[in-house]
C-alpha cells in the first residue's frame, strides 16, 4: 500500500493542474494580505477561497484523476494485492497531496501574515474541506461508470453543497420563521461540510455580531468545547462515509 | 463652647485617641471642624452628619455596615467625605440604602473612598454642585434586584462626577433628572445591567469615560443637549447590549467616541438634531441601527473598521445625513483625486436587512449564497433603503487612528 500511495503522491504532485493549483492559491493568498491593510478584509477573501475555490478544485480534479487511472487501476487489480489497499492508497494519495498543495499554498501566508485563532481555523477547515470533497469524488466516480456523466454530477454536488444548500435554508429559514428554529438550523447545518467549516470560522471571526441572541445559541453550541468537538467529528464521518461506502462499491465492483 | 470663623479645630478618632468613635466625634464637633478619622475598624451603623464638616480618613479605616446600615447619610451642605473604606451596607426592596447617601445638600465632596459589597454605592438625591471623585466602588451581587447602582443621582444639578472606578453594580452611574453635570474621566465595568444610565437628564456631558463588559452597555434616553466626547464603548454583548442605546435623544453632540467589539455599537430610536463626527467603529457586529424614526442627524468624519455590518435599519425611511464618512467596505474610486469616493457607498447591505427581520439567517453569514445576494443587491438595490448611501465617502481615514 505505502508503494501505491508513493507512486500516486508523485504522479499528482508531478500533474501541472495541482502545481497550478497550489501556485495559484499561493499567489492570491499573497496578494490578499499584502494588498488590504485591514486583516479582517483580507481573511474574509480567503474565506471565500477556502469555501468556494478548494472544494471545487478537489472534487473535480479528483473525479477526472480517478477515471484517468481506469487503466492503471485494472492494472493493480490485477496484481496479488487487495482492492481495499488499492482505493485507500488512491484516496490517500489524493489527499495527500491536497493537503500538502493547501498548506504551502494558503498555510505559508496564512502562518506569515495572519498567525490569529482565526487564520488557524481556515487553514485547518480549507485542509478537512479538500480531504471530505476527494471522499465524495472517490464516491461519485465508483458509482458513476461514465465519465462525463461522472464529472457532471461532481459538479453538481459542488453546486449543491456550496450554494443550493444554502439557498434551500435560507428558504426553511423564511418558511419557520415563527417558529424557535435556532437549534434545529444547527442541526440542519450539520448536512453540509461547507457549512460546519464556514460556522466554525464565522464563530472566530465575527463573534459580536454572533453574540445576539440567536447567534448566543450557536455560540453555545459551536463554541464550548463539546460544540468543536462534535462539529470536527461530523466534519470526520463526512470524510469517512463516502469514503467507507465508495470502498464497499470499489470492492464489489465489476470492473 | 462656641467658634469664630478661623477657629475651627480637628477632633481625631481612633483606638489610641481619647475619642474611639465617630459618632460621638460628630457630636461634639462644630461647623467648619475637621473629624481625622484613624485606621481601624468602625462598626457604627448609620453615621449622620448634619453639620457641615470636614469628615477624613487616616490611613483607609474600614466601616462596616453589618449589612443591615447605610452607612453615611449627609444631611448638610459643604460636607467633605474623604477617604474612607465603606463595606457592606445593608440590602432592601423598599429604601435605597447606601454606602454614602447625600440628602438635599450642595456643595458637598465625596473622595477617594473605597466602597465595597454595598446596596447603592454613593447616592444623590437633590444635591446641587457636588462633587464625586477618585472613589472605587465594587459590588460583586449577582442579581439585579439585590444589587443597586453604583453612583446614583436623582433630581441634582451641576453634579461633577470624575475619575470614579465602578463595578458589579446593577448600573455603573445612573442619572435621573440630573442637570449641567459632567461625567469625567469615570472607568465603569462589568454591570449587570448598564455601565451609565441615564434618563431625563439635560444639558450633561460625559467625557472620557470607559464603558466595558456591561450587561446591557449605556442607556441615553429622553434627554437633550447631551455631549459626549472621546468616551469608549468596548464589548457589551448580547442581542439587548449596545454600546449605547440612543432614545429620544435631541440637540447632542456625539464626538470623537470609540466603539469597539459590542453586538451593535449604536442604536439609535427618536433622535434628533444630533451630530456625530470622528468616532470610531471597529470590530463592532452592527455599527449603527439607526431606526427610520431618526431624524436630522448628522454624521461625518467618521470611520468604521471591520465591522460585520456597518448600519442596520428598520424602514425604506431616511431623514439623516451620511456624507463624508470612511467605510472600510468602500470599493469605489476617485478619478479626480480629491479624496472623495466618485460612487455612493450604502452601507446597509442586503443581508443585514434580512438578518434584522430574521435572525436566524445570520447562520449563513458568508456563504456564497449570501454573497450572490448583496452583490445583486448592490447593482440593483430592491430591499435596502435607496436614499441611505454615504454621497461622499472618504477614500482615506480622515484622521489618523
Amino acid at each position: 500500500m505505502k508503494k501505491i500511495i508513493k507512486y500516486i503522491i508523485t504522479d499528482i504532485l508531478r500533474n501541472k493542474i495541482i502545481l497550478s493549483y497550489t501556485a495559484f492559491l499561493l499567489a492570491i493568498s499573497f496578494t490578499i494580505f499584502s494588498l488590504e491593510d485591514n486583516s479582517t478584509k483580507g481573511l474574509l477573501s480567503l474565506l471565500n477561497i477556502v469555501l468556494i475555490i478548494v472544494p471545487l478544485i478537489s472534487i473535480i480534479f479528483s473525479t477526472i484523476y480517478i477515471y484517468n487511472s481506469a487503466e492503471f487501476i485494472e492494472l493493480l487489480v490485477s496484481q496479488p494485492l487487495q482492492r481495499k489497499k488499492i482505493w485507500l492508497g488512491l484516496f490517500t494519495g489524493l489527499a495527500g497531496s491536497f493537503t500538502i498543495a493547501f498548506l504551502i499554498g494558503a498555510g505559508i501566508p496564512i502562518i506569515l501574515f495572519e498567525a490569529t485563532a482565526v487564520g488557524f481555523m481556515i487553514l485547518a477547515v480549507g485542509i478537512l474541506l479538500s480531504i471530505i470533497f476527494v471522499a465524495i469524488a472517490m464516491f461519485a466516480a465508483v458509482k458513476i461508470r461514465d465519465k462525463a456523466k461522472g464529472i457532471g454530477v461532481t459538479i453538481l454536488l459542488w453546486l449543491y453543497f456550496s450554494l443550493l444548500f444554502d439557498g434551500i435554508v435560507l428558504f426553511l429559514l423564511f418558511q419557520f420563521s415563527d417558529y424557535p428554529i435556532e437549534k434545529p438550523m444547527i442541526a440542519v447545518s450539520m448536512l453540509n461540510p461547507i457549512d460546519i467549516g464556514r460556522i466554525l470560522i464565522l464563530l472566530k471571526m465575527d463573534v459580536s455580531a454572533l453574540m445576539g441572541y440567536t447567534g448566543a445559541v450557536f455560540k453555545d453550541f459551536f463554541g464550548t468545547t463539546t460544540g468543536m468537538v462534535t462539529s470536527f467529528l461530523i466534519l470526520a464521518l463526512w470524510m469517512i462515509c463516502p469514503l467507507l461506502i465508495s470502498l464497499r462499491k470499489f470492492d464489489r465492483k465489476d470492473l | 463652647m462656641y467658634s469664630l470663623p478661623g477657629m475651627c479645630s480637628i477632633i481625631h478618632v481612633g483606638k489610641n485617641e481619647k475619642i474611639k468613635t465617630i459618632k460621638e466625634a460628630i457630636s461634639q464637633a462644630h461647623e467648619l471642624d475637621t473629624v481625622l478619622v484613624h485606621g481601624g475598624y468602625y462598626k457604627e451603623g448609620n453615621i449622620f452628619i448634619s453639620k457641615k464638616i470636614v469628615l477624613k480618613g487616616i490611613d483607609l479605616p474600614t466601616l462596616d455596615g453589618e449589612n443591615k446600615h447605610q452607612i453615611i447619610s449627609v444631611k448638610a451642605n459643604g460636607v467633605v467625605v474623604d477617604g474612607f473604606k465603606i463595606v457592606h451596607s445593608g440590602t432592601s426592596s423598599l429604601e435605597d440604602i447606601a454606602g454614602i447617601k447625600l440628602y438635599d445638600v450642595r456643595d458637598a465632596v465625596v473622595q477617594n473612598n473605597v466602597l465595597d459589597d454595598t446596596f447603592f454605592g454613593i447616592y444623590t438625591q437633590r444635591g446641587i454642585n457636588c462633587l464625586i471623585q477618585n472613589n472605587v466602588l465594587t459590588s460583586a451581587r449577582k442579581q439585579e434586584q439585590a444589587s443597586g447602582n453604583g453612583i446614583h443621582c436623582w433630581k441634582s444639578d451641576s453634579m461633577r462626577i470624575i475619575n470614579n472606578t465602578i463595578k458589579g453594580h446593577r448600573d455603573g452611574i445612573y442619572f435621573e433628572f440630573v442637570t449641567n453635570s459632567v461625567i469625567w474621566r469615570n472607568v465603569s465595568t462589568s454591570n449587570l445591567r448598564y455601565g451609565l444610565h441615564f434618563m431625563f437628564s439635560n444639558s450633561d456631558s460625559y467625557i472620557s469615560n470607559i464603558f466595558r463588559y456591561n450587561g446591557a452597555g449605556v442607556s441615553v434616553m429622553f434627554s437633550h443637549h447631551v455631549k459626549m466626547f472621546n468616551n469608549y464603548f468596548e464589548e457589551n454583548w448580547g442581542d439587548g447590549a449596545y454600546g449605547i442605546l440612543l432614545k429620544e435623544i435631541a440637540d447632542s453632540y456625539i464626538d470623537g467616541n470609540h466603539f469597539i467589539k459590542n453586538t451593535s455599537a449604536i442604536y439609535m430610536e427618536g433622535v434628533s438634531r444630533t451630530i456625530m463626527v470622528k468616532n470610531v467603529f471597529r470590530n463592532n457586529g452592527w455599527a449603527l441601527k439607526i431606526q427610520a424614526s431618526c431624524m436630522e442627524t448628522e454624521l461625518h468624519d467618521n470611520v468604521f473598521l471591520g465591522n460585520t455590518f456597518d448600519v442596520g435599519t428598520n424602514g425604506s425611511l431616511v431623514l439623516n445625513n451620511f456624507d463624508g464618512n470612511y467605510w472600510d467596505k468602500y470599493e469605489g474610486y476617485d478619478l479626480n483625486k480629491n479624496g472623495i469616493g466618485d460612487l455612493p457607498y450604502r452601507p446597509v447591505s442586503m443581508y443585514s436587512m434580512i438578518v434584522e427581520r430574521n435572525p436566524p439567517a445570520m447562520i449563513l453569514f458568508h456563504s456564497f449564497m449570501t454573497s450572490l445576494l448583496d452583490k445583486t443587491e448592490k447593482v440593483l438595490p430592491t430591499l435596502t433603503p435607496e436614499n441611505l448611501a454615504d454621497t461622499k465617502p472618504l477614500m482615506k481615514l480622515p484622521f489618523r487612528l
